[in-house]
């Protein structure tokens, strides 16, 4: 029989990340990296923490995690720079 | 040798969990059981006792919370009833497939409707399904005994269920008994601390209580029959080690003047007793007549079932609970157990003293003639009957 | 990265889930000492589906009516076995699992006394079993078991008060937060974990497919419904709801029709034709409630 931990517990943490949500997206945020003010709201509010976190002292902008990205345009619509844009996914 | 106390029912399960070294008892109080939280914060208070009592709202509650503690690694047990046993039942299933050691003593009590407070085993047998060993107290040494086995055989890695003692309500947790209780060092010697499996701890995270698709679910459930077997096991070992220690020898199903008997009467809980001194004034009487009695019936004792029912022409099981639209559970499960034995005796179901209802020598002749006359016949005409209705005058 | 965040990536959570972005901020608050108890609903099923789990601390769900009872058993047990310091112990609920089948639990928590923090992820429907009416659907929604219809406006009752009868218990601190004002959010996640004894925050979390509204408005509706008044950000200490403090005074209070019709389940109101005169009991309750805390505001001067 197939090996299970008893009672169901799950002793691996953080083991959701084998599963990348990206794919369920039908539409993706994409960055214009020159308007990033490094602000990191985007960062906060994404409810799937698809989003790094900009760093304001490397000048470094937010990167978007696209494997587990859903696209469901926060970042885009809070963003008070309008540094992403959302745009369709790619076949 | 432990100090010998004349003590109630309740009192030799609160005990118990006092020398079992139980770290939480989450309860909530029903008649017949209130005694034993009770008697548990009377010890803390006293200092009798290193324990947290925790006194929930319901005892829906009460068994949310033991789930909770048992994860967070410690020892707990509770105390219900009927009613409560009801209210706690999704709790129930769920403590077992979360392998949860929890202890639990039940005051044997009727379910409503009617309202009922008196004894019969509805309620432990209503829950049968749901994963918790089951053990039966005959009286308060067996309720105190049980107890304490129990956290031995719940917390074995190769068991890693709950358990539940059943003692019957008012003939037992409230009737004053002789017993012997054990020396604190001799349970520790006996007894040693909890050691989990998984815990809920900061250092280590795991997830209790994840969600089992169709891919899993199956195979969780497997490993709970799984480890019901290993328990078959484990509790002829820890009988056997209690043996030795404490000097009382307990067995799954105990048998009395079986050996040349025609008719077994089976037993469960305190009406033991009166079975036995029956079939002594019936073999008076010179009527070739045992009983027996099963003090487990989680895992279901089905050797020990198999080798009685060679002995007999009749077994007649006398059942303290009714499945309406069936008949008795324990005679359900000696039917299905024996049905495919090449040699099998008749099995009558005998449904007796429901709420409380007292049970009396007369019952088991009752019963005897009634058994008698199917051997007479050949055949059992009527599978379940019901013992000492009021007639009409 | 989303392998530091104690609520990581990977969860079935809908895109645009107004509790899982909650969720990240109230942990990231709590850090990694923490114990959470959760309820059955949709954190529990969208996180947990085995072996997969996207949470990174211990973490136990028994049932749906109980995360208060189990957070109070864990507890005790962790004092008992004396590894109770500097452990924040949490219970998840939602809506259900704290107003109506949790309810009593919660109850029973909080008068022991507990020292746990609980939180409702409050997205006012049952949204886990497909978006049924809870206590906490205000008045007007439409669900699926209160629809608008030819004769029905949606629920009918109001939304209950939690907050206010959870403060009631006279515990050691009552919060409301939202997930637009996150900075207000993690300082009354701050409080709570910090203060002896019982707490509770009540986090209004917009859900797009509950409320039905285009995803990326979860954060803008949660601004919106703070700016109308519809929702107060308040914290209080103790029982006496005339000491509340409001954390949030919106400048001008947006009328309630802005955050109304940004979303589906208020469409009946508006279409075929506008329900003025309930829109309007709708505006006079906020304009009410707003008023009696101006007035507590003045004689707190």
């Amino acid at each position: 029989m197939e090996k299970v931990n008893i009672g169901a517990v799950i002793t691996t943490p953080g083991s959701a990340l084998n599963y990348r949500t990206g794919s369920w997206r039908t539409l993706r945020p994409v960055l214009d990296e020159a308007k990033c003010k490094f602000c990191n709201i985007c960062w906060q509010l994404c409810p799937d923490s698809a989003i790094e976190q900009a760093d304001v002292k490397a000048k470094k902008p937010i990167k978007i995690d696209y494997d587990y990205c859903k696209g469901c345009g926060i970042c885009v619509h809070e963003c008070p720079f309008g540094a992403l844009s959302m745009v369709e996914e790619e076949k | 040798m432990g100090i010998k106390q004349v003590v109630k029912g309740n009192f030799a399960t609160a005990v118990a969990a006092k020398l079992a070294r139980v770290d939480v008892v989450p309860a909530y109080p029903i008649t017949p059981s209130t005694l034993f939280p009770e008697q548990i914060s009377t010890y803390i208070a006293n200092g009798e006792m290193d324990a947290e009592l925790l006194l929930t709202e319901s005892e829906h509650s009460a068994m949310s919370a033991a789930i909770g503690a048992s994860a967070s690694g410690a020892r707990v047990a509770t105390a219900t009833a009927s009613q409560g046993l009801k209210l706690m039942s999704e709790m129930l299933f769920i403590a077992s497939g979360m392998r949860l050691p929890i202890v639990t003593a039940v005051g044997n009590r009727a379910l409503s409707a009617p309202i009922n407070i008196w004894c019969d085993h509805q309620d432990t047998i209503a829950e049968r399904d749901s994963g918790w060993l089951q053990f039966y107290a005959e009286n308060n040494q067996n309720a105190l005994d049980l107890m304490l086995m129990a956290f031995k055989i719940s917390e074995d890695h190769r068991v890693l269920l709950p358990s539940m003692v059943g003692l019957d309500a008012f003939v037992l947790t409230h009737t004053m008994e002789g017993v012997d209780v054990p020396l604190q060092k001799e349970v520790d010697e006996f007894l040693p601390p909890y050691k989990p499996v998984y815990t809920l701890d900061v250092k280590n995270p795991m997830t209790f209580g994840s969600f089992g698709t169709p891919a899993h679910y199956m195979e969780f459930k497997y490993q709970q029959w799984e480890a019901m077997k290993n328990a078959e096991k484990v509790i002829d070992e820890v009988f056997s080690e209690f043996h030795e220690k404490f000097g009382r020898k307990y067995e799954k199903v105990s048998e009395y003047k079986t050996d040349d008997a025609d008719i077994i009467i089976l037993t469960m809980g305190s009406m033991s007793g009166t079975a036995r001194a029956a079939v002594d004034s019936m073999r008076r009487e010179g009527i070739k007549i045992g009983a027996a009695k099963l003090t487990v019936l989680r895992p279901f004792p089905f050797k020990e079932i198999k080798m009685l029912a060679r002995k007999a022409k009749v077994l007649a099981v006398a059942d303290r609970n009714i499945s309406f639209g069936f008949g008795g559970a324990v005679f359900a499960e000696i039917a299905g157990t024996l049905i495919n034995e090449k040699e099998k005796p008749m099995l009558i179901d005998f449904i007796i003293g429901l709420g409380g209802r007292d049970i009396t020598q007369e019952d088991f002749y009752k019963i005897a003639e009634i058994s008698k006359d199917a051997i007479k016949k050949g055949e059992v005409e009527e599978m379940v009957h019901w013992i000492n209705l009021k007639e009409v005058k | 990265m989303a392998s530091d965040e104690l609520f990581t990536s990977g969860h079935r959570g809908c895109a645009g889930c107004g509790m899982a972005a909650a969720v990240r901020m109230v942990l990231q608050e709590a850090g990694p000492n923490t114990i959470v108890a959760n309820a059955t609903g949709c954190l529990e099923v969208m996180t947990t589906a085995y072996p997969e789990t996207a949470w990174k601390i211990p973490w136990i769900h028994a049932a749906f009516e109980n995360a208060a009872a189990v957070a109070s058993g864990v507890d005790v047990a962790l004092k008992k076995l004396g590894k109770r310091e500097g452990i924040n112990i949490l219970a998840f609920g939602g809506d259900g699992g704290t107003y109506d089948i949790g309810f009593q639990a919660l109850s029973g928590m909080l008068e022991r006394g507990h020292n746990i923090t609980y939180v409702v992820f409050d997205n006012e429907a049952y949204m886990n079993t497909g978006i049924q009416r809870c206590s906490s659907t205000p008045f007007a929604a439409s669900t699926t078991t209160s629809p608008a219809g030819k004769f029905s406006i949606g629920k009918k009752e109001k939304k209950k008060p939690i907050a206010s009868i959870v403060a009631a218990h006279d515990i050691s601190y009552t919060a409301t937060a939202t997930i637009a004002n996150y900075r207000d959010l993690k300082k009354k996640v701050r409080k709570a974990l910090d203060v002896e004894g019982p707490s509770f925050i009540q986090i209004f979390s917009p859900c797009p497919t509950g409320w039905r509204y285009p995803s990326e408005l979860t954060v803008e509706l949660s601004r919106m419904a703070v700016e109308t008044g519809i929702f107060v950000l308040w914290e209080l200490e103790g029982a006496d709801m005339n000491k509340i403090k409001v954390t949030y005074w919106p400048k001008e209070r947006k009328p309630v029709e802005e955050y109304l019709k940004m979303q589906r389940r208020f469409a009946h109101l508006f279409k075929p034709e506008k329900k003025t005169d309930i829109l309007n009991k709708i505006q006079e309750e906020v304009d009410e409630k707003w008023k009696h805390l101006e007035e507590l505001n003045e004689m707190a001067r």
